[in-house]
């Protein structure tokens, strides 16, 4: 019989060697550069175009996200419906996102039916045309997902929160609102279409099992379009950081709300700054997983939420330190509190061994976790190239976390997380 | 096809091995086989309820989570009407932490007053996050009322009424305890880097001393044929007229449930499905309008539910969805439709199938199902499903008479 009572001896994540798997890479005849990776046992692949036209660029609000949904609503050969179904009949994914910085079509597919695949993509890239009755729906179907978002308290705090930190003007911090939708017209999405995709700066991530010829097919649809390399730097575009005096605010969004969501943010610089690794570190024994101090004490001990988290933003010019709860209404100024108690815990004593290295050992473990899938793996080369840094920024943050001490923790911890540089907000 | 070795231990927990060395993790999967259907209809929420107590301490180990976090490995939970599953994903050196962690809280639970108390105020929380403080959040509530009036799907996993969570005592948790969650109830899965010998000889030594409890016997009312329809209008505080129709479909391992499946692909399965071209890009009546299951083991229910265009008259709506499943039950689907569905059925297993942690909880239900080998047979009775099933079953299950309809008015 064992005995319960004695942990098993267990290995320190910490002491494995972590290999991030090599990305390949290549650059097509017009400069287009694509990383792929060849990892995976199953039959599947993913195809990753990015471009350099998220929100950043648009010159009125709610224009890039509608020209990249829009993108697979037709061209000049094949209808929306079309389109759709050629993709559905493969059985292949196809979605859009738009960022601030950046926007992507996604492919997820059989690799036995790729080719059958990238000549539709390519479609979309070359030649969407932007149907006026596409758009009418669109505008409907978008103002209507608005008006149900705008009934919950989260959707309202996510919005406001940003905006006070980064100003409504600024790509980081605005949000769109119905007389964005309505003002948006066909030319304009055809004229941010040519400028940011047909002419646009793309660079193409590939990773799955893929097929040999992978590598020429994307150079015979891709190769020769008037499409520019995604270093390539745009100039006039700057945005200004307008943040809002005011730092508390408490809104009423529903009267009979039975909850509140709460944000609290301050800024933050962005990973370039030698601060970024360790307050990652320091972020996780906040708020960054199940073992935090911020769920330990406001769930797992009070009670008053499902769950409560604090992240850093994942923006490429400026970052922002996030804590953010759904909270009962009677207990949302307790959670508050109770947040700016665990802050306050950081800055005064230094996070003990045993919790520091149940800390280190959990992040290793997560990343090693996240190294053995062929779309995790090219998702940190994706985010490490948009965010320029290389390799070598991966083995330094590893290192960090390994290295990273209680007392350079509690320096942080007093340098970030003062209660007066954050904004607070309570949404009920 | 997958590999696996099964073998059980003499107090009867079984256990399924699957070796992949691929990657440096290990997987330790327990599914209880207890869901929300084996609750009291008076104590409702139950089983989701526990399924949180599980990580408040067991009876030799104070807290679940630290050691685990130590050892490099996350875990989360989940509980449905049919199971409650718990799953560990770990560096696969240090499997014997997960081992020792499982094996204790299957032993025994510590049965802190603190830790229920503190887990009824979080469910509430969590009752309240996604069903109260959310429009159309209690739309399911009513749906499985109307559309159960016997098998206890007519509840929510998370329970009919937050009183029922309230209520829960320390005397109904360990009366839960011991009638569940023992190894005749349990099956585990180890997966990932890992040999059958290793868990074989781990699995011994952790879990081949815990008493085998009784085997639970489930008795369990099935639910009436539906012989009318069912109606029902809510008017509530959203900003749009909602519709939500369902229909009784086979169990998990008929037939019918897979030709249910391809159905639900045909009409609801993205932008190039029937109700979604027709009624959102053609005709303009919704602004979304979906098809799914919940894949339940029991008899589930065929579900559409859509948003209306503001202006768009609701019969108008619902008329517009019956045309769609008349053109269905008149002249079936092509064949080029249905290799479509195929086609989409066997790219998303093959997705599926990348995750070992996904892996291994399959391998779980199948052997809740019945038989592990299920994984790959059941691929199989996807690609067996002819035209003709489609035209047959769309005629059983789109009758009126065993449809439940809710009519979701704005009171804007």
């Amino acid at each position: 019989m064992p005995n319960r009572t004695i942990a098993p001896p267990i290995i320190d994540a910490v002491d494995f060697e972590l290999v991030l798997p090599r990305c390949d890479h290549h650059v097509l005849s017009n400069g287009v550069e694509i990383y792929h990776l060849n990892m995976g046992s199953e039959d599947t692949l993913q195809l990753n175009w990015v471009f350099y036209a998220g929100a950043w660029y648009e010159k009125k609000k709610a224009l890039a996200a509608s020209t990249n949904f829009l993108m697979k609503n037709g061209t000049s050969g094949r209808t929306a419906f079309e389109i759709n179904e050629h993709f559905d009949y493969y059985g292949a994914y196809v979605n859009r996102s738009c960022y601030s910085e950046t926007s992507e079509i996604t492919l997820h597919c059989l690799n036995k039916h790729v080719h059958a695949l990238i000549p539709v993509i390519a479609e979309m890239i070359t030649d969407a045309t932007f149907p006026e009755e596409e758009l009418a729906i669109y505008k409907q179907n978008s103002l209507q997902r608005l008006k149900v978002n705008l009934q919950k308290g989260e959707f309202v705090a996510g919005r406001l929160i940003d905006s006070y930190l980064f100003g409504d003007k600024h790509p980081y911090g605005k949000y769109n609102n119905a007389e964005d939708y309505e003002a948006l017209t066909r030319e304009d999405l055809v004229a941010f279409y040519d400028e940011y995709y047909r002419k646009g700066r793309c660079v193409i991530f590939a990773a799955g099992k893929l097929p040999a010829d992978l590598i020429p097919t994307l150079e015979q649809y891709f190769g020769t379009l008037p499409l520019r390399n995604h270093r390539e730097t745009i100039v006039g575009i700057e945005h200004k950081i307008e943040p809002a005096v005011q730092k508390k605010y408490r809104v009423i969004n529903d009267e009979n709300g039975v909850q509140a969501a709460i944000r609290l943010l301050r800024p933050f610089p962005n990973r370039h700054h030698p601060d970024f690794q360790k307050a990652q570190v320091l972020n996780n024994v906040l708020g960054g997983f199940f073992g935090s101090r911020l769920m330990g004490n406001i769930r797992e001990d009070k009670g008053y939420t499902y769950g409560i988290y604090s992240y850093l933003l994942n923006f490429v010019h400026e970052s922002g330190w996030m804590i953010t709860t759904e909270a009962g209404r009677d207990v949302a100024e307790d959670t508050i509190k109770e947040v700016y108690n665990e802050l306050a815990l950081l800055r005064e004593e230094p996070i003990d061994d045993e919790e520091l290295m149940m800390t280190r050992n959990f992040i290793i473990g997560t990343v090693l976790g996240d190294l053995d899938g062929p779309f995790q793996v090219i998702g940190r080369w994706k985010n490490m190239i948009l965010s320029g840094v290389d390799e070598a920024y991966f083995y330094q943050s590893l290192q960090t976390v390994r290295s990273v001490t209680a007392a350079e923790l509690q320096d942080l911890a007093n340098k970030y997380l003062q209660p007066d540089d954050f904004y607070e907000l309570v949404v009920i | 096809m997958i590999q696996f070795d099964k073998f059980t231990l003499s107090n009867g927990l079984r256990v399924i091995v699957h070796e992949d060395d691929t990657t440096p993790m290990a997987v330790v999967n327990i599914m209880y086989d207890v869901g929300a259907k084996d609750e009291n209809p008076e104590k409702t929420g139950f089983a989701h309820l526990f399924e949180h107590l599980m990580f408040g301490g067991s009876i030799n180990i104070e807290d679940y989570e630290s050691p685990l976090q130590m050892a490099g490995g996350e875990n989360n939970a989940y509980t449905s009407n049919d199971l409650t599953n718990y799953y560990v994903q770990l560096p696969a050196e240090n499997i014997e932490t997960a081992f020792w962690l499982e094996s204790d809280r299957m032993l025994s639970l510590a049965f802190s007053e603190k830790s229920l108390d503190v887990q009824r105020k979080v469910v509430s929380e969590e009752f309240k996050e996604h069903y109260i403080n959310k429009p159309y959040g209690d739309v399911w509530f009513k749906l499985r009322e109307m559309a159960y009036t016997k098998h206890p799907y007519r509840w929510m996993t998370i329970g009919k009424e937050l009183s029922h969570i309230e209520d829960a005592t320390l005397k109904d948790v360990k009366a839960f305890f011991k009638q569940h969650y023992n190894p005749s109830n349990a099956i585990m899965v180890v997966g990932g880097k890992v040999k059958t010998a290793q868990v074989r000889e781990l699995a011994e030594k952790w879990f081949g001393d815990i008493p085998s409890g009784q085997k639970y016997d489930r008795q369990i009312a099935e639910e009436p044929q539906q012989t009318e329809p069912r109606r029902m209008e809510v008017h509530a505080d959203v900003p749009l007229d909602a519709i939500y129709k369902v229909w009784h479909m086979d169990n998990r391992l008929s037939h019918g449930y897979y030709v249910a499946d391809l159905i639900t692909e045909i009409l609801g399965g993205g932008g190039s499905s029937r109700l979604f071209q027709r009624l959102v890009k053609e005709k303009k009546l919704f602004s979304n309008i979906e098809c799914y299951h919940f894949g339940t083991v029991d008899k589930g229910l065929l579900t559409i539910e859509g948003k209306l265009v503001k202006g768009v008259k609701m019969e108008d709506a619902e008329r517009a969805i019956e045309e769609e499943l008349d053109l269905l039950k008149r002249e079936g689907i092509t064949e080029k439709e249905l290799t479509k569905v195929k086609n989409k059925t066997e790219s998303a297993l093959a997705f599926e199938d990348m995750s070992v942690m996904t892996r291994c909880n399959n391998l779980a239900f199948y052997e809740l199902l019945g038989d592990p080998s299920l994984f790959n047979s059941d691929r199989e009775k996807y690609f067996s499903v002819t035209v003709d099933d489609v035209l047959h079953y769309s005629r059983k299950y789109f009758d009126v008479n065993n449809s439940s309809t809710l009519c979701y008015f704005s009171k804007h």
